[in-house]
């Protein structure tokens, strides 16, 4: 009988034990969140309130039933992704990490609803007539989120630490490659950057050529205000903590729970905070579309961004769904290196037997839109206007209504390059890997290539596998996609030039790359226009490669929440939003 | 006894060797790495970082400096979630998952151990149909249906649920409920066979002819007998359920251990994968060395050698 006895409580403890061990973690965590809350609260009178506040949400996060947090606080329960990979701003690549970002920290300028460049950290800014030298002048009384004051010399760190070798900063090179002395930098000698703190308020950038567009770059998310001594007393750590993690915008994370929340409270610190009339956002790091739909749904949060495809067709016409442009293209690659894709005629017969109508409005539910060109909408030609009204005359390089007209116009190429009906043409791998809608749209060119006697053949690949198969040249044809980083056209059409590293079907051609290496020296801004439409122009003309639809962003958004707004980026502006019952 | 433990203690050091080295070139010999993403990341970003994580060294001298370092209880960093150590990252999700997964396994114990005997005892009866109809449900339906039942249900339609998180006792229900029901049929169905065979033995008869009641035989007599199985399956069954599920944490955003997994091999985090897995197997060979001592305890004449 005893025995037995022990027999069973031996099998539950193996059980309990476990369990216990898990209980005392939560304590533990308790402990981390007052230390954020005390290192957030470490100078100022009015940090006290926040302080409280921060307690507050604390023992409330979670049960979030209501939109609002404990004690009337104005918490904005939101979804736009996963746990992010890092929000380290010079280490971060993805647009989830950035919509953090924009929310934690502030560059020497931003980018308003307007997708205008307005003063951010810097209240002015202006650039030398030959285009080399960019001077930002900073704003009086900046300080760190923990209080302690932030000055040009802040910047330079920041800047030079995107240069570091050891950082590896994977945007290194986009945002600071035209900087003179980066070449020395990136080896190893970061005080050659020539990015200097004139004084306490002044940042002076010297360039190696001109940068028209360098006023967005320093709008970029890498190019945030790290902290010096934060981030060397912890190293890469300094980002995976709420208590290190400092900041100079409009929030602070209060709370950071890996993989379920990251919590941002109002920062007290930031210059324009009168302006924040929310006390705290939430961002919950949902991963399954249908589990943040069922958040939704039940108004754990007021917006979610991961909308599960199979809803759509459900939400059309709701209110609360939207769907806006995004810069950005979803095309396909044809690997110029093999024989059959050698030829212009053929790539041009490829792209043309496409229905992109039927693509993004039926097979893509409509959460894409139809690409005629290239270049799609929101990228800005160098008089501020839209690229995608001047590209062409003002008219569409694919007339995407006409598709029978385009078929029989790709069956006559194909017979002019010597493959009538077909004949004669090597079978064609497509790859892909297999998420969104990559299947459906592999399955459909199977079926529209078929139409000129090419038949298609589909690979799905893992993704870990698929960009080094992709960059390698290891396909015939292959999915492909890019989302601009700021608004100026060479952002994307960079990708297409001979040595670009993410030229995947490695398109080669000298008219192309010398019209690019135009925009990058010329000063005049017509000129620069000129040469990036001309070389739109070539690549549409040689089918480099082949658009198919532009990216849209769609999510749900509840009506209680007022004043922010979507940029075509694909970040969300939650900062002065505010909650409406 | 002693001996035992020390014999076994020995093999597991191997066994867990031997797991590490076949997953640290299995890993590598696949395709792709840590440092790719859509965007080309540039040549100099690339080998300055394989070069910081010693991935540019030759893959044996790789292998050697991490036995050597993870002997020395040094799991290295995280590939993908810089700044993170792969021991602090199983340090923070393993309690989260362990909590979950410990409480379910206690729930089908404690669920299935008795309805399994019941089931057994009234062979044939209606309540054995029953006990058989929903113990084939739930080994045949899988967790992700269970999940996305659950939540339609008790979290959208009823909100008598929160959907997402672990902050109050509330938000274990589903995710338990989802991670015990296929445990739970299973313990079910083991300890019903179980208890037919024992309940046929003579000694069973030799009660029943003494007069004892049917509730003292079954749990006093036939239940320590008869649950051997389940104890065996038990075993390896916590170890996986401590380490959490990719699906059933991913359904309710639970911040556990069980994504790492799956999540380390898509990113090809090379550490954290080393780390997940020699975890992992080190757990299941605890967990079977425990199940070995307690046969001892519930079966004395079991002999350990």
């Amino acid at each position: 009988m005893k025995k037995r006895a022990l027999a069973l409580l031996l099998a539950a403890t193996m059980a309990v034990g476990v369990t216990a061990c898990g209980g005392g973690n939560s304590g533990n965590n308790a402990g981390t969140d007052n230390a954020a809350a005390d290192s957030a609260a470490d100078n100022a009178a009015e940090d006290s309130a926040d302080n409280a506040a921060a307690d507050n949400t604390d023992d409330g996060a979670g049960q979030a039933e209501a939109p609002a947090g404990a004690a009337g606080e104005k918490i904005l329960s939101v979804q736009i992704g996963p746990d992010p990979e890092t929000i380290d701003p010079a280490l971060n690549s993805a647009v989830d990490g950035g919509n953090m970002l924009l929310h934690s920290f502030e560059c020497l300028l931003i980018v308003n609803e307007d997708g205008q460049l307005a003063p951010g950290q810097a209240e002015s800014w202006e650039t030398s007539e030959d285009g080399l030298t960019w001077t930002f002048h900073l704003r009086d009384g900046l300080k760190w989120s923990d209080g302690s004051d932030l000055n040009a010399n802040d910047f330079v760190y920041s800047w030079k630490r995107v240069c570091d070798p050891m950082v590896a900063a994977p945007y290194a090179e986009t945002v600071l490659g035209m900087v003179a002395g980066y070449k020395e930098a990136v080896e190893g000698n970061l005080d050659a950057l020539q990015v200097v703190a004139t004084d306490d308020k002044t940042l002076t950038v010297t360039l190696n050529a001109p940068c028209p567009y360098f006023g967005s770059l320093a709008a970029f998310a890498t190019l945030s205000p790290v902290q010096q001594g934060t981030v060397e007393a912890n190293g890469d750590a300094w980002a995976t903590a709420a208590e290190t993690y400092i900041t100079n915008g409009p929030f602070y994370i209060s709370d950071w729970v890996p993989g379920s929340y990251i919590l941002m409270s109002k920062n007290p610190n930031y210059w324009n905070a009168s302006a924040i009339k929310l006390d705290g956002i939430k961002f919950n790091l949902i991963e399954d579309a249908n589990a943040s739909y069922s958040a939704y749904q039940t108004g754990e949060v007021l917006m979610i961004k991961d909308v599960p495809t199979e809803e759509i067709p459900s939400l059309e016409g709701n209110p609360e769904f939207y769907v806006e442009p995004i810069i950005g293209t979803y095309y396909l690659s044809l690997n110029n290196n093999k024989e059959a894709f050698k030829d212009p005629k053929v790539r041009k017969a490829l792209s043309l037997a496409i229905d992109r109508e039927y693509v993004a409005g039926t097979l893509m539910q409509g959460t894409y839109s139809a690409a005629s060109n290239f270049m799609g909408p929101g990228w800005i030609d160098t008089d501020g206007s839209q690229f995608i009204d001047n590209a062409n005359g003002g008219n569409p390089y694919i007339d995407t209504t006409a598709h029978d007209a385009n078929v029989e116009e790709a069956k006559r190429l194909m017979e002019e390059a010597g493959y009538p009906g077909g004949e004669g043409f090597p079978t064609v791998t497509y790859s892909t890997n297999d998420a969104g809608y990559h299947k459906v749209v592999a399955e459909y060119l199977q079926q529209a290539w078929a139409e000129l006697g090419v038949e298609v053949n589909v690979d799905i690949v893992e993704w870990a596998s698929f960009t080094p198969m992709r960059r390698n040249g290891d396909y015939d044809a292959s999915r492909n996609g890019w989302v601009g980083d700021y608004s100026d056209p060479s952002n994307m059409l960079d990708l297409l030039y001979s040595s670009n590293g993410n030229n995947d079907g490695k398109f080669k051609n000298a008219e192309y790359d010398a019209a690019m290496e135009v925009s990058r020296t010329t000063l005049d801004a017509a000129e620069r226009s000129e040469a990036l439409h001309k070389a739109e122009d070539i690549l549409m003309e040689e089918a480099g490669c082949i658009p198919v639809a532009y990216y849209n962003d769609f999510w749900l958004q509840s009506g209680k929440i007022t004043g922010s707004w979507h940029s075509p980026y694909g970040y969300w502006y939650f900062m002065y939003a505010d909650i409406t019952e | 006894m002693p001996k035992y433990i020390a014999k076994r203690l020995g093999l597991a050091v191997i066994t867990i060797w031997a797991v590490a080295t076949i997953t640290f070139f299995l890993m590598n010999m696949v395709p792709g790495g840590p440092f790719l993403s859509e965007k080309a990341i540039s040549p100099q970003a690339t080998a300055a970082l394989e070069a910081k994580y010693g991935l540019d060294k030759p893959l044996l001298q790789q292998y050697l400096t991490y036995m050597w370092d993870s002997l020395h209880g040094d799991f290295g960093d995280s590939l993908k979630q810089r700044g993170r150590t792969v021991m602090s990252i199983i340090l923070m999700k393993f309690p989260v998952s362990a909590r979950v997964g410990g409480i379910s396994v206690l729930t089908s114990l404690l669920i299935g151990i008795p309805l399994g005997c019941m089931a057994a005892f009234k062979r044939g009866k209606f309540l054995d149909s029953l006990i058989s109809v929903v113990a084939t449900c739930g080994i045949a339906v899988p967790s992700f249906v269970i999940c996305t039942l659950l939540l339609y249900f008790l979290g959208v339609n009823l909100k008598l649920l929160p959907t997402m998180g672990l902050a109050s006792w509330k938000n274990y229900i589903m995710p338990v409920m989802a991670l015990s029901f296929y445990p739970t049929a299973y313990i079910m169905r083991l300890m019903r066979s179980s208890m037919l065979d024992v309940l046929g033995q003579d000694y069973m008869r030799t009660a029943k002819a003494k007069g004892v009641s049917g509730f003292r035989m079954l749990f006093k007599h036939a239940l320590r007998n008869a649950v051997l199985p389940v104890i065996t399956y038990v075993g390896p069954m916590l170890a996986y359920t401590v380490t959490g599920s990719f699906v059933v944490e991913k359904i309710f955003t639970i911040p556990g251990l069980g994504g790492e997994f799956i999540s380390a091999i898509n990113g090809r985090d090379y550490t954290l994968i080393m780390g997940t897995t020699i975890f992992l197997a080190t757990l299941i060979i605890v967990m079977n060395v425990a199940v070995d001592i307690v046969y001892k305890i519930v079966d004395p004449r079991i002999k350990l050698k």
